[in-house]
């Protein structure tokens, strides 16, 4: 812990050093190992589980006492989360830079889609997601197996060609994959014990979009508490080794490229659940959906978040969705037309993304943990000069 | 053969586009070790404000000659300004400001010009020569794109051959520290070595905008393409980057005239041949120095 305070200064010394600065939110062990003073157990397991049931309950209490258009939101927001998270793991962990995730999320999107052409007699939903899941996770192990060899800006440019070219493959297989149209997802009916239990909790309408909303807050639950134990084990251990050092990584007896083919699958499983639950929230995968834009914007929320921590990559998506429309607003009051308001909202990425990177590295999670702890190394030291000075 | 030599003729042109861009990337490349992502937009910028000036009348030799000259501005201020804080550090924060500069500068020239598409003019005819008969696909505009390419490109090894400026460049490229000590302002040339690979981005810009349409994100794949050409020549080689931006120029003009619905896998094509060159040669076709340690 005590090497968080200096790594600012010491960051890009060496040309290849490792992102340390950037990822000083994911070296930070969580609030609750630090303090020792918590209500949270300490095992990591049990915390997680803890952290899960009270992130249940909140997305209940979230849903319910929403209006049905912040509903489909926090339904869009799920899926950006989703899908920031695994890029975060991969990004902010060991350090590989992805701009293919959208690319990755179009393979979970068009499977769900494909997937769900005949809803009578389609496979249950959590198959369905399963199977998308698995479809994304063979591509990104296979972009991953090349990934692995590649690192900064080698790795940015292929995975730039990926979330250019794949979306081309939808065109080129026009009749399966119905072309720039793209297709039509019918999202599959909310079961009757759904009903029931928003009957139960709120006595609201249980339309569809709410079925959807909690299809995606359940996967989101579920993503980030699989990623969070990941990131708390011996595996997220070694990915920070190989980010960190990846010489004395391979000297300590890691496979470097396993061990890098192992992090970009795990982060393409999640951005093809993420488009699994994008293409049943948007009720189509098409081309347009997945553009580098795309990409580009979940690159944005985990940087503004902050590099690794899955908190920031929440953070992060919930300023994909809530930004946008606010900017957009702020444009048409100055008197822009509705085209030339849309394009703000990327504009205002573009910038923000630059303005962190120079001023707040660490995001905002990174920056305000570095905050916290220069404060209370502060207090410490304060606390024991005061002590020296008494006792002397 | 006729459609063979077409095939080829038009690869040529095309390669040579990609090349000057590549070119551009490997310029900013050796001076700074940052891949500039934001190439594109820049030359997607600098086209706008050319066809802002021909729309209201000017000769497009005009519009090319303040084309050219935004470019070199645009890229000496984004580099002071932008890169050079995150100049030297590690490789992953200047890639995002290099990033975060693409998407900016796209939604700022959908925001000033609109993100319609307009056409853009050529400066000459884009009706094929005539040879024994037969018209084939090598226009006046096709000289044109030959012709402009090998100039700069004759111009800069001019530039770094022969003048103390040029020398000065390829020494801060070589060794910021000795050429500090040697009184090179490394500064200066690296903000003219942007301004200069800005220039020559903006070239192929217009070049490939000429007698097509144009619209913000017009440059998207051509960043795609360029980055592939520079990889396959190295990414550190001047001559590398324009053979690569021939073979890609030719193997994307086959793929797309030979295969069935060809023109949809152009960009997937291209990331093959990434991934091919990558994973057999990751220093590329032309690296004389073995590859570093990650």
């Amino acid at each position: 812990m005590s090497d968080l305070q200096n790594s600012p200064s010491t960051a890009g010394q060496v040309t290849d050093e490792a992102p340390v600065a950037a990822t000083a939110a994911a070296n930070a062990p969580s609030a609750a190992a630090t303090t020792g003073r918590t209500l949270l157990p300490q095992s990591t397991l049990l915390r997680h589980l803890v952290l899960l049931l009270l992130g249940a309950v909140a997305a209940v209490v979230i849903l319910e006492i929403t209006d049905p258009f912040t509903n489909s939101q926090l339904a869009t927001l799920s899926f950006y989360a989703i899908a920031a998270g695994g890029l975060t793991v991969l990004t902010g962990m060991n350090g590989q830079i992805s701009l293919g995730h959208g690319a990755l999320m179009a393979v979970g999107a068009y499977t769900t889609a494909l997937l769900l052409q005949e809803p009578d007699g389609a496979l249950p939903l959590p198959l369905i997601l399963l199977i998308s899941v698995v479809m994304a996770t063979v591509v990104g192990a296979l972009v991953g197996v090349a990934a692995a060899r590649l690192h900064g800006p080698y790795l940015a440019g292929a995975t730039l060609a990926l979330a250019v070219g794949l979306p081309g493959l939808a065109i080129y297989f026009h009749d399966f994959l119905g072309g720039e149209q793209g297709l039509r997802v019918r999202a599959p009916r909310a079961p009757e014990s759904f009903e029931s239990f928003i009957g139960l909790v709120s006595g609201a309408n249980a339309t569809s979009t709410k079925w959807l909303a909690y299809v995606g807050a359940i996967c989101l639950l579920i993503t980030y508490f699989l990623l969070a134990n990941l990131v708390r084990s011996r595996i997220g251990r070694t990915w920070r080794a190989i980010r960190d050092q990846d010489v004395a990584a391979e000297l300590a007896g890691i496979n470097l490229g396993a061990w890098r083919v192992l992090a970009f699958v795990v982060s393409a499983a999640a951005a093809g659940l993420a488009g699994s639950v994008l293409a049943l929230v948007v009720r189509l995968a098409a081309p347009s959906g997945f553009t580098l834009v795309l990409s580009l914007s979940l690159l944005t929320a985990i940087v503004i978040g902050g590099l690794g921590s899955l908190l920031g990559a929440l953070l992060g998506s919930a300023l994909l969705v809530f930004l946008p429309p606010w900017v957009t607003d702020r444009g048409i009051d100055f008197g822009l037309n509705n085209t030339e308001a849309a394009q703000l909202a990327p504009f205002v990425y573009g910038v923000v993304l630059i303005v962190a990177m120079i001023f707040a590295p660490g995001g905002f999670v990174g920056t305000v943990r570095l905050r916290w702890m220069t404060q209370k190394a502060k207090r410490a030291a304060a606390a024991r000069a005061a002590a020296g000075s008494s006792g002397g | 053969m006729q459609q063979f030599v077409n095939v080829t003729l038009t690869g040529l042109t095309q390669g040579l586009i990609y090349a000057a861009f590549a070119l551009a990337l490997v310029l900013i490349w050796r001076s700074t070790r940052i891949v500039n992502f934001a190439q594109g937009s820049m030359a997607a910028a600098t086209t706008f404000i050319a066809l802002a000036l021909i729309q209201a009348g000017y000769s497009y030799w005009l519009a090319l000659v303040v084309s050219l000259a935004s470019g070199f501005v645009l890229g000496a201020i984004i580099e002071r300004v932008i890169i050079r804080p995150v100049e030297g550090g590690n490789e992953l924060n200047a890639v995002i400001v290099a990033l975060g500069l693409f998407v900016a500068l796209q939604a700022l020239i959908a925001i000033i010009f609109g993100s319609s598409f307009q056409s853009f003019p050529a400066p000459f005819g884009l009706e094929g020569f005539q040879i024994g008969g037969n018209r084939v696909a090598f226009t006046p505009n096709s000289l044109y794109i030959f012709g402009a390419v090998v100039v700069t490109m004759l111009l800069l090894v001019a530039l770094f051959r022969f003048t103390r400026v040029g020398l000065a460049m390829r020494a801060s490229a070589f060794s910021q520290e000795v050429s500090r000590l040697l009184g090179v302002k490394v500064g200066g040339m690296l903000t003219l070595g942007w301004g200069l690979a800005a220039v020559v981005g903006s070239l192929s810009g217009l070049l490939i905008a000429g007698g097509g349409f144009v619209y913000p994100a017009y440059m998207d794949s051509l960043i795609v393409f360029g980055f592939v050409a520079a990889i396959i020549g190295g990414l550190d080689s001047p001559i590398g980057a324009i053979v690569g931006g021939l073979i890609l120029g030719l193997a994307l003009s086959y793929i797309s005239g030979y295969a069935p619905r060809g023109s949809a896998l152009v960009t997937i094509s291209a990331l093959v041949i990434l991934m091919v060159v990558l994973l057999v040669r990751p220093g590329g076709l032309f690296s004389s120095t073995t590859a570093r340690r990650a």
